[in-house]
């Protein structure tokens, strides 16, 4: 036994709880508040089960997605997009991204269990789930897909890091693969979800799954640029040369991804102004009740800040770079919720023309929906502040990165090949052409 | 017979109104008594090939109705007076708690009209055949009945998942704690119609006869002759979400309401005739 937890050790670059109790105070204190929060949000949100949730939730009978189910799919976006930004490296084998790849698959992992521990406060009967959805499946439900690929796509991930740590990297990259076509099935079918309610004009058409997508890569980048500048907080030895020059190139595609997802939104108001059925949503982004929402922390925090500061930080100021995604992280928050509630504040009766409906319809997140998301975003942030210590900082070993005759050069950082008889230094000079 | 061409298309969707009266009559020429209702809604009032000449042919027109019987409920909304002893006669037979409701009466003021300032409308699920409802179900906890049409729920498969709720474009459904699933109107299967009796607890318990409930295929039923006569227009809610509704609306001015009432003569359009 002790002979295979000094195997796992070694080669999973596991170092047990010794690791966490050899933790620093604060960082103790840390976690400590964190595992404090996620057990009042559980006791909040089991409190809330047994009353009944429609005595202590702030949904109603037409704004019935809260809080809840958009703190959900942020959680699943960030899972989402840490699997597509992962793979350029380990599955298509863009080779500066590699060194973040065991980060952010435990990281896509953790988050999807986070909106698990979430949705699971949403749906009244969860356990009814577990049976009909398998005896009962409706093909035609979005909803059923949902579970379904999300389902497939936590398996296949958990696999997928699994021989990750086993440094099996054939399997690993053919998980990698099937992962992220499902995790992407998954993803824009989330969309189609919202997309394919025709009585919601805001969410109707095929923008949403499109649109998730992208975001989803947004959030993806922002959150590895986050965690890994984080992690180099907690244990600065994560960084090396290589990692540096991943996280310059996950800053690159940020900085892009920002810019196409600034793109969409902007003809998403365009077109949302000139549509009857929009209109009126539209509008309370631009001048309503959703304008703080939409201005301060969707397109402030969520975009425009980050993306100066990110330009700014040339991928190497990692302070700057935790600060911007630490922000943007924030905002796309926000952005989630932006698209959950608001589709849904116009009554459809509204446009009859009647004096019942005449307003748009409120929400505010009570409490319990509050503790309840707090539940999963603690529960992600605790397995975060534990994964840091007992992973020991997710790091690659040198051999898993640079195959074999290759070096890893110390100009570039790029992965150099020896030819016959020639040692690094003439192989670097070969490469770079410096003589 | 020579059919002669509709451009579905070309039709503007804007209620019944823009639909011109040749247009009327060539839809009736084809004997689409089925087709017109089931157009997504925008020419509903050229059902009708009933009456004289096409009364033999009846059956055969009856057919095309996806469900026998097809239940149906025509609002004849003018006749509303809001006294909501529908409301009332709902929550008691099916036993709706306060914080819900499977069918309501919204108000419609009207300014600067001459003759009627406020209109009430009842709503309540409208049955569709195309029912957005049933196809977001991730567990068909709720279905279409393949025998009456009526849109049901089996609650034990309901995980309250909600996404019907934000399915159904007429605000029909709500969550129910007492009996963990979503909860919505039946047409009183469960509590009246499986029983024996043939009118729901609202239409029952209308005392103007706005509200009119009955079997779409059956030519004696007034809901048929509601449908199918060609003096009133005859409309749904939110047409263009094509839901393909079972719950028509209609002024219903109480002359009409005598003419059918008593079995009068209507002004039927006869297609040998053009
Ligand atoms: S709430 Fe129930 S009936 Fe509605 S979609 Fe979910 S499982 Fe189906
Ligand atoms: S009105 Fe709503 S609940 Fe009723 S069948 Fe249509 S979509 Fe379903």
């Amino acid at each position: 036994m002790t002979g295979r937890m000094v195997n796992i050790s070694k080669k999973w670059g596991f170092h047990g709880i010794e690791a966490l109790k050899n933790a620093s105070p604060l960082y103790k204190i840390t976690m400590g508040f964190f595992a404090l929060l996620a057990l009042a949000g559980a006791a909040v949100g089991v409190h809330g089960m047994i009353v009944g949730y429609h005595h202590v939730y702030g949904v109603s009978r037409q704004i019935s997605w809260g809080l809840l189910i958009s703190t959900y799919i942020f959680c699943v976006v960030t899972s989402t997009g840490l699997c597509i930004i992962s793979s350029i490296g380990h599955v298509f084998g863009g080779e500066a991204f590699m060194p973040i790849a065991k980060r952010a698959v435990f990281m896509s992992i953790v988050f999807m269990f986070g909106g698990f521990c979430i949705i699971f406060f949403d749906i009244e009967n969860p356990f009814r789930m577990a049976i009909w959805n398998v005896f009962s499946p409706n093909f035609v439900s979005n909803m059923w897909w949902m579970g379904t690929l999300y389902g497939m796509y936590l398996v296949f991930m958990m696999i997928e890091y699994y021989f990750l740590l086993e440094q099996n990297h054939t399997l690993s990259r053919l998980m990698g693969f099937f992962g992220l076509v499902v995790g992407i099935a998954a993803h824009s079918n989330l969309g189609a979800v919202f997309g394919m309610l025709h009585g919601r004009p805001f969410w109707y058409g095929p923008y949403l799954p499109i649109y998730f997508i992208f975001s989803a890569a947004m959030s993806g980048g922002c959150a590895i640029l986050f965690f890994t500048t984080l992690g180099w907080k907690i244990n600065p030895d994560i960084m090396n040369q290589r990692m540096e020059r991943a996280i310059k190139a996950v800053t690159q595609v940020t900085i892009f991804l920002i810019s196409v997802i600034i793109f969409f939104t902007i003809w998403k108001i365009i077109t949302g102004m000139v549509s009857e059925g929009k209109h009126l949503v539209i509008m309370s982004f631009l001048t309503g009740e959703y304008a703080t929402n939409f201005w301060l922390f969707e397109i402030f925090l969520g975009m425009v800040l980050p993306l100066l500061l990110l330009i700014r930080s040339r991928g190497n100021n990692f302070n700057l770079i935790m600060f911007a995604t630490g922000l943007m992280m924030v905002g796309i928050f926000f952005m989630r919720y932006d698209i959950v509630i608001p589709g849904q504040i116009e009554s459809v009766y509204h446009s009859l023309g009647v004096v019942e409906e005449a307003e748009l319809l409120t929400y505010t997140p009570s409490f319990h929906e509050i503790m309840a998301s707090l539940f999963g975003i603690a529960f992600v942030c605790l397995a975060y502040f534990s994964g840091e210590k007992i992973l020991n900082g997710h790091q690659l070993e040198k051999h898993e990165i640079v195959p074999e005759g290759g070096y890893i050069c110390l100009g570039c950082g790029g992965i150099h090949f020896m030819e016959e008889g020639e040692t690094e230094e003439d192989a670097m000079k070969r490469h770079h052409k410096i003589w | 017979m020579k059919f002669p061409k509709i451009h579905f298309d070309d039709m503007k969707n804007e209620g019944t109104g823009s639909v011109t009266a040749h247009e009327r009559r060539k839809f009736l020429k084809l004997g689409l008594a089925v087709a017109g209702v089931y157009a997504g809604g925008k020419i509903l009032s050229l059902t009708s090939i009933v009456g004289t000449a096409h009364a033999s042919s009846g059956i055969s027109i009856v057919k095309k109705y996806p469900y026998n019987p097809h239940y149906s409920m025509v609002i004849r909304q003018s006749l509303c007076i809001d006294c909501e002893k529908c409301v009332d006669a709902c929550n008691e037979i099916n036993n709706v708690p306060e914080y819900g409701y499977r069918t309501r009466i919204l108000t419609k003021k009207y300014t600067g009209s001459l003759d009627k300032q406020v209109e009430f409308i009842p709503v309540l699920c409208n049955h569709c055949n195309n029912a957005p409802c049933v196809r977001a179900c991730p567990t068909k906890a709720t279905y279409k009945d393949p025998v009456t049409g009526i849109v049901r729920m089996e609650s034990k498969k309901c995980i309250g998942c909600k996404t019907c709720m934000l399915a159904c474009p007429y605000d029909a459904r709500y969550f129910s704690a007492e009996r963990r699933a979503i909860d919505k109107c039946d047409f009183c299967w469960d509590e009246r119609l499986s029983k024996g009796d043939t009118q729901t607890g609202c239409s029952a318990a209308c005392p103007t006869g706005a509200r009119t409930f009955g079997n779409l295929t059956d030519p004696d039923n007034i809901v048929y002759k509601l449908i199918h006569q060609l003096e009133e227009q005859i409309w749904v809610i939110r047409p263009a979400d094509d839901t393909k509704p079972n719950v028509f609306y209609m002024k219903g001015n109480m002359r009409s309401v005598d003419n059918i009432l008593n079995e009068q003569k209507f002004k039927y359009f006869d297609p040998n005739k053009s």
